[in-house]
């Protein structure tokens, strides 16, 4: 396995070429951050994941979480040196309220840190991507008293946090939530009940855990209507700060996964002995919505987590073409063999990675942006605007980059050859490891449904709309550049194929869901692509040419255009499509 | 206690170089890096301000165009302030020019108990500046530091040799090199780089310290030719029969290591 090298000069553009930080920079809120100062911080940041964090990714893999009878949970030994490290640097922090020890920096600097995070370990970086979800949902939600006693702690990452949703009969229907919460009459709660597939539900790496827990209270409305939120800590909390009583949580176990075996996956049992103390978080009933808050933050995290993943398999592949020899390329002296980087086919698995990162890291750093933006504008209708895009582009940050994921690093493993499907080389965990992504935090299902369900109605149809006319006008600006043209014309094409696909699904949405439904995923994949292609002609138009590095974002985006938008185009018939033939055949037959 | 070290801010190892064919030297118009055979420095100085209980770290580089991104790492670990010397009538200056500049750098702060220095930088591998500090600022110079300690008023090191090492009592004020590996260089920290921004860094010219830039025509030191490392030997590749054992004393034995 190749060592991480953090793609600096790439998260700079798609920091300030792609999503304009500058322009965030200059509002009121966040005038007290500078570009220099981002780009030295990234620079310090990428140092210390290649150095630090990316020689553990290995252990994670080969030593894995282990449970103990005692139901303790242990994690390799050198991530928790590697961890403390972490926290030492405060680099968690970064976009936090001041109050509690954050510096107040936009949201979308929290992502280039967590993009050289995950890249040089995802089993890990899990840890503190879920504290960082819990702390923006306890900034939201939780009273004075809980941001006090959790958030400092929680900010520099001495203290882990978890989201606990999931029961055995609660996966993606999380309003099927049994755990129950009762009150005591102090102002806690008792909890109860069994959590599934808990991430770093238990383990050695802080000192302390707070779970954030979904829970019914007596008398509760069914379904999501009647869920709450609570914040159980692993260790009760005393008055001076200091950690007290253990409380009523154990581990049952951890499961055995395909990928990403540094991160502990536990079963957890709520107050099976004196009952597990919590605190309701923001008010009863309201747990979902809450919830959402910490959801949307780690959707788009998750999504980060495909581009992470797909860059450093990508890193890895590179270096294996340009050492490996075989065959003869056309033009090459005979008698020697070739690296195999010379090979049409394999320039082809490189490019495909290469622009499908670019795009990747455009619809992310571009998602965070508009978050930014949101929070940032002065103004209620602009900051409806951003805030409507940036709503758009989480199932899409969500499931296209988690899903591109699997495409790419597939494609790494293929120029490794036999070697890639043998572990030694490394490359085998990055495929392993990317496969979870898809699955949790809300699945690509799920993400597609939200996407028709949910966005497709916003302002009805309007957001999409703009979008696909922003596209539309890219194209034209894109046509004036010669050796744009074929992508300037793939581009208004898949703009045009976007929006009769949108239409469509606007008028089935009422009169036939299930048609809606079928065409859910497909349509997702569409969107986001044009999306994508339209983020990097952007960028392909203002960025300077005569570089090298600013003639290979060119071409990646030419790529892209011509060779990749043209095959998401082609889904239009899916999504065009009626769900008979997906129903036609009796569940019977299907078996 | 006061501790200044000599930082040298170099072209990111981690991307290829190119040398200027004109001098043969490294080209280094771009940006530049703390060269890590420093941050051992950097690192030990902050350690012995730390069990002094009380002094402060500074930091001195000689750079071309103002450059500043090293030093800025060095400002995050926790030095203070710094002097930089960028002066293009530098350019191509030896080490012993560097050397005069250096402890010119030196004096412009006033001295200090203790100057820290690497061994020899990761991109030139002279070696020598250290010495030829030592020399002209008056200092005693210890070489190839492997740990110090500050005892009462005087230094003792363990100086690394090719046996092992020597035990080294020296008076204070002093000029020492460490070796790579002499400490474990900490990161800097969020808090760190934000409050780098605002530490001063002095820019002086050569003329500012009184040194005349010879520049290229009048370095002492030419580099007259520069050629292809030989490729490494292939290795013997013995299998085990389970008598491997006594090809490798064997072996060994021919190296008269053993
Ligand atoms: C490694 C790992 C870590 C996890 N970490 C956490 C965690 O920290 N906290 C937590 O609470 N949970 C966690 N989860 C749980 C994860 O979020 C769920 O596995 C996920 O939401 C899917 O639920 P499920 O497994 O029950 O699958 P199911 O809901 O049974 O889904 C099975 C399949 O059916 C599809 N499906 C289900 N319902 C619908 C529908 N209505 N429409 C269309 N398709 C549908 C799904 O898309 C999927 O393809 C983790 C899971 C894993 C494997």
């Amino acid at each position: 396995m190749a060592d991480y090298r953090p793609p600096l000069a790439d998260i700079t553009h798609a920091l300030t070429t792609v999503a304009d930080l500058q322009s965030i920079l200059a509002t009121e809120r966040y005038s007290h951050v500078d570009v220099d100062t981002v780009v030295g911080v990234i620079e310090e940041v990428g140092r210390f994941m290649a150095e630090v964090i990316a020689p553990t990714n290995r252990d994670g893999d080969q030593i894995k979480a282990q449970w103990h009878n005692d139901g303790s949970v242990t994690v390799p030994p050198s991530f928790i040196t590697a961890y403390q490290q972490y926290v030492a640097t405060g680099f968690g922090a970064m976009p936090f309220d001041p109050h509690f020890g954050g510096a107040d920096f936009p949201w979308i600097t929290a992502i280039a840190v967590q993009e050289m995070l995950n890249s040089a370990n995802m089993g890990m970086a899990l840890c503190p991507l879920l504290t960082q979800g819990a702390i923006d949902a306890l900034e939201a939600h939780g009273s004075p008293d809980q941001q006090a006693m959790y958030l400092p702690k929680m900010l520099t990452g001495e203290w882990a946090a978890t989201m606990n949703l999931s029961e055995p009969q609660a996966g993606s229907d999380v309003g099927a939530v049994r755990a129950k919460a009762e009150p005591v009459g102090d102002g806690s709660w008792k909890i109860s009940g069994t959590k599934i597939w808990i991430t770093y539900g238990e383990h050695n790496m802080t000192e302390q855990i707070v779970h954030l827990v979904l829970a019914r209270t007596p008398g509760a409305p069914p379904g999501t209507k009647g869920i709450s939120m609570f914040v159980v800590p692993k260790f009760l909390v005393n008055a001076d700060g200091s950690l007290g009583k253990r409380n009523d949580i154990s581990c049952v176990s951890i499961e055995h996964k395909l990928g990403i075996h540094g991160s502990p996956t536990c079963v957890l049992a709520y107050g099976e002995n004196t009952g597990a103390i919590g605190w309701l978080v923001g008010e009863e009933n309201e747990g979902m919505r809450n919830m959402f808050t910490m959801m949307n933050n780690a959707r788009l995290s998750v999504g980060l987590q495909g581009l992470a993943i797909a860059e450093r398999a990508y890193q890895d592949a590179v270096a294996y073409a340009v050492e490996r020899r075989q065959g003869r390329a056309i033009g090459a002296p005979a008698g020697e063999q070739s690296p195999i980087v010379e090979h049409p086919d394999v320039r082809r698995l490189l490019m495909f990675q290469r622009s499908w990162i670019d795009a990747m890291r455009a619809l992310i750093y571009t998602n965070a942006a508009c978050l930014d933006q949101a929070k940032a504008a002065t103004d209620p209708d602009t900051a409806r605007a951003w805030r409507e895009r940036a709503d758009l582009y989480i199932p899409l940050s969500k499931s296209l980059c988690t899903d591109v994921a699997q495409e790419t690093t597939s494609a790494a493993v293929q120029i490794f050859g036999g070697m890639g499907y043998v572990e030694e080389t490394g490359v085998a965990q990055h495929y392993r490891d990317a496969r979870i992504l898809p699955i949790y935090e809300g699945t690509n299902g799920i993400q597609a449904a939200d996407l028709v369900g949910r966005k497709l109605s916003m302002r009805g149809g309007g957001v999409i709309f703009d979008e696909l006319d922003r596209c539309a006008s890219l194209a034209d600006r894109l046509h004036e550049n010669p050796s744009m043209v074929t992508f300037a014309a793939n581009l208004r094409s898949a703009a045009d194929t976007c929006r009769r696909a949108t239409a469509h699904l606007g008028e089935t949405a009422t009169s036939d869901p299930a048609t809606l439904l079928s065409a859910s995923s497909p349509y997702l994949r569409l969107l986001g692509t044009t999306v994508c292609a339209g983020l990097l002609a952007e960028a392909a138009l203002k960025v300077d040419g005569s570089t090298t590095f600013g003639a290979a974002k060119i071409t990646a985006a030419r790529f892209f255009g011509e060779q990749i938008l043209p095959a998401a185009e082609g889904l239009s018939g899916a999504v065009h499509a009626s769900s008979e033939d997906l129903f036609a055949i009796p569940v019977d037959a299907l078996i | 206690m006061n501790v200044i070290v000599c930082v040298k801010q170099i072209p990111d190892p981690a991307s290829p170089g190119e040398l200027d064919p004109s001098t043969n030297q490294l080209k280094r118009d771009g940006k530049l890096i703390l060269d890590e055979s420093d941050s051992y420095g950097v690192e030990m100085a902050l350690q012995l301000v730390d069990a002094a209980g009380g002094g402060e770290v500074s930091i001195i580089s000689m750079a071309p165009n103002g450059e500043m991104s090293g030093m800025r790492t060095a400002l995050a670990m926790g030095a203070v302030k710094g002097v930089l010397v960028s002066d293009p009538a530098l350019a191509g200056s030896d080490a012993l020019t560097t050397a005069k500049v250096l402890a010119g750098a030196v004096q412009t702060l006033g001295g200090a108990d203790l100057v820290i220095a690497g061994t020899e930088s990761s991109d030139g591998y002279t070696g020598t500046v250290p010495e030829q500090m030592a020399e002209l600022l008056g200092l005693p110079s210890v070489t190839f530091a492997k740990s110090v300690k500050v005892d009462g008023g005087a230094l003792k090191v363990s100086r690394q040799t090719e046996e092992g090492f020597d035990e080294v009592t020296c008076p204070l004020p002093a000029l020492i090199s460490v070796t790579a590996g002499v400490v474990e260089p900490r990161y800097p920290s969020f808090k760190g780089i934000m409050a780098a921004k605002s530490k001063p860094v002095d820019t002086k010219t050569a003329a500012d310290l009184g040194v005349t830039a010879a520049g290229w025509a009048g370095a002492q030191q030419a580099i007259v030719e520069v050629a292809q490392a030989a490729a490494r030997q292939a290795g013997e590749v013995i299998e085990d029969d389970g008598e491997t054992f006594n090809k490798i004393v064997e072996f060994l034995d021919g190296l008269k290591v053993i």
